[in-house]
């Protein structure tokens, strides 16, 4: 007999971690980038979608508002904005 | 005084008041608030101690050997693996008749890991020659601690003492606690004297080789010793109880078992909730009661026996399991009562709360419920079935 | 016994409130017992702490299905999840409001006020940190404690600039539920 034991890869794609955002979300500026992929590397759901220069988007359904890849950004092309104002957009 | 305290906290101010010389410690989930608190005690100078930071808990419980092998008293703290990682040294610590004092935030064992409580970890270190003491509450966590000092520092005794204490429950749990002062500790706790230590003016090996014609006694002689606690805890709990105005039978507690026909024998935190189910059935006149193991080693038998031989229903919680045999708490309850004339019709034995399952009041009343019916071996309540299959595909 | 659940995520401060709620209740010589219960250990994991008290010292360990009081950190738990679950017929829910979640709909003797707390947080502490001004709500929703007790709790924890701005947000938490009540009778 077996519990619970091992988990097949995947199953984080399950756990929508976009609902743990509460204050802020990236706003790609699409102006500077150098498609460096520092943020891609930095995201701790792999949620980055890269892409060329200046193409670079997020999934929110599991980004969680972190901020590290405005952070690690070396052209400062990502900045961190409030949830209402990007929607409102 | 009265104070509102998280339980690390509370753990941390006590051994601040038994004034160790040593603490050294690898921090662990739930353990982690206690050394942290300690070693911001002792970096504020607020605590006259060494604190030693050490790589993993094997080390630790070496530092703290080797503090209480030069004579100082000694601290530490862990938790789950970290206990396992300490075990070598943990028997060391009993056999070589060290008597630190050792708080356990009792948590599950990996695989899988899992940080929430259970008592898998101290009971599995039942074997080493420790006395082990589950606690209920906050109250209990303060004044054991005091206790477990004097305990192992008794001259003839001299035996480490674990303090068990229900992780996140207690460890993280914020109470009212009745803070002893410095003075009253003083007074109830004198400095440590050691009965031998390494000294190089008068040196001496401890520890040394123990050949076939050696071993025996030494290990018989823990044996005794453990006798012997069961002997010493009612009177330090009573000259507790003279000092700090608190009372505690130290070994076990009756609940409502007196004229009871159904009772559950448990330890630490969960005792607390099956005293309020044992209220609630009790005004609805049923007749029910509690049977509390605080000393776990040595193992109170004659209380326990003396507790239960005219209870017809008898259930024992078990917040760990010996895979593969019978749950450990209730195979030394039901050890109690093998060849007895008098003994209950049965004894019923329950694993329940493994892994922080939460052990509800319904948890509780099934357990009553079910005591009513034939004999159960090693029941495992609030199972998931769904979560079960045969084969691994 | 009252029951109380907290809802909130890993790093809102949910155990500093039930601290604060518990010592408020400790300062009025009643018994609390406030615990955490952590699901994942990450910032902005839902996580959940409770404050169980009475006036006699309280004995059971388990967690509250049952609450008679809850107060929600972060209204956008509420978006997909039950946070009115197991309230009380007539429990008291407090909200920290937010724009564009919707309160659902409760039993006719349950009550809820939605307190603009960070709103609050960020007039008299700077920083959207709403947790003491709901506090402040809690006493006049429920009207189990008078602010003296939170204020007692409050000094304990806080000093200086911060002690005086969760002071004054717990004392306009307080207000805005009052005036709610006031208008509403």
């Amino acid at each position: 007999m077996f519990g619970p034991l091992n988990c097949k890869a995947g199953t984080s794609k399950k756990n929508k971690t976009g609902a743990w955002r509460v204050e802020l979300r990236p706003k790609y500026l699409h102006q500077n980038c150098i498609a460096c992929k520092l943020c891609v590397t930095a995201c701790p759901e792999g949620c980055i979608i890269p892409g060329e220069k200046n193409a670079f988007e997020f999934d929110a359904a599991y980004c969680k508002g972190c901020g590290l890849c405005a952070a690690i950004c070396p052209k400062k092309d990502i900045a961190m904005v409030k949830e209402e104002e990007q929607k409102s957009k | 005084m009265k104070e509102f305290l998280e339980g690390s906290m509370a753990v941390a101010r006590t051994v601040q008041l038994c004034k160790p010389g040593v603490i050294s410690a690898y921090p662990i989930t739930p353990q982690t608030h206690i050394v942290e608190e300690l070693a911001q005690m002792v970096a504020d100078g607020h605590l006259n101690a060494e604190f030693v930071n050490v790589e993993s808990e094997h080390s630790a419980a070496s530092v703290v050997l080797g503090a209480l092998a030069a004579g100082v008293r000694a601290y530490t703290a862990t938790s789950s693996q970290g206990l396992l990682l300490m075990s070598e040294v943990i028997f060391n610590i009993a056999g070589m008749r060290l008597p630190l004092v050792l708080t356990d935030a009792n948590r599950a064992i990996s695989a899988p890991i899992n940080i929430w409580n259970d008592q898998q970890d101290t009971v599995s270190l039942r074997d080493a020659g420790w006395v082990q003491l589950y606690v209920e509450n906050l109250q209990e966590t303060v004044d054991f601690h005091i206790m477990a000092y004097k305990l192992a520092e008794d001259k003839n005794i001299m035996l480490p003492v674990m303090v068990c204490m229900d992780g996140f429950i207690l460890t993280h749990g914020i109470e009212s606690v009745d803070m002893p002062s410095q003075e009253q500790v003083d007074k109830f706790l004198p400095p440590y004297k050691a009965l031998y230590k390494l000294d190089v003016d008068n040196p001496m090996t401890l520890g040394p080789l123990a050949d076939p014609d050696y071993y025996t006694e030494a290990r018989y002689a823990i044996q005794e010793t453990q006798k012997k606690v069961l002997e010493v805890i009612p009177r330090l709990t009573a000259d507790f109880a003279r000092a700090f105005g608190r009372t505690y039978n130290g070994l076990i507690e009756e609940y409502h078992t007196k004229d009871a026909e159904r009772v559950i024998v448990a330890m630490g935190s969960v005792c607390g909730s099956i005293k309020d189910v044992v209220d609630e059935l009790r005004s609805k006149g049923k007749k029910v009661g509690l049977l509390k193991i605080v000393s776990y080693r040595p193992f109170p038998a004659q209380e326990i026996y003396d507790a239960l031989k005219n209870v017809s229903k008898v259930g024992v919680v078990d917040r760990a399991v010996s895979l593969g045999s019978f749950a450990p708490l209730a195979s030394e309850i039901k050890a109690t009562f093998f060849g007895k004339k008098k003994k209950p019709d049965t004894i019923s034995s329950f694993v329940v709360g493994l892994g922080g399952r939460d052990i509800t009041k319904d948890s509780i009343k099934e357990i009553f419920r079910m005591l009513t019916q034939k004999e159960k071996t090693g029941e495992f309540i609030d199972l998931k079935p769904e979560l079960l299959k045969e084969n691994y595909e | 016994m009252k029951e109380i659940r907290i809802h909130a995520r890993a790093g809102q401060g949910a155990i500093t409130t039930a601290t604060l709620l518990g010592n408020a209740y400790f300062q009025k010589g009643m018994y609390p017992y406030a615990f955490p219960h952590f699901g994942a250990a990450r910032m902005g994991a839902p996580m959940n702490a409770f404050v169980r008290v009475d006036s006699v010292p309280v004995r059971l360990r388990s967690q509250i299905y049952e609450p008679d009081y809850l107060i929600i950190v972060d209204a956008t738990l509420m978006r997909g999840f039950n946070c009115f679950s197991g309230l009380q017929e007539n429990g008291i829910a407090i909200i920290n409001h937010r724009e564009g979640v919707e309160v659902p709909k409760v039993g006719a003797r349950q009550k809820t006020y939605v307190v603009p707390a960070n709103d609050i947080a960020m007039k008299t502490i700077g920083r959207p940190l709403g947790n003491t001004a709901l506090l402040g709500a809690f006493c006049a929703a429920t009207g189990d404690l008078d602010l003296d007790s939170l204020n007692v709790a409050i000094k304990k924890r806080f000093a200086g600039k911060a002690q005086e701005g969760n002071l004054e947000a717990i004392k306009l938490g307080y207000a805005f539920v009052n005036d709610l009540k006031k208008s509403t009778t």
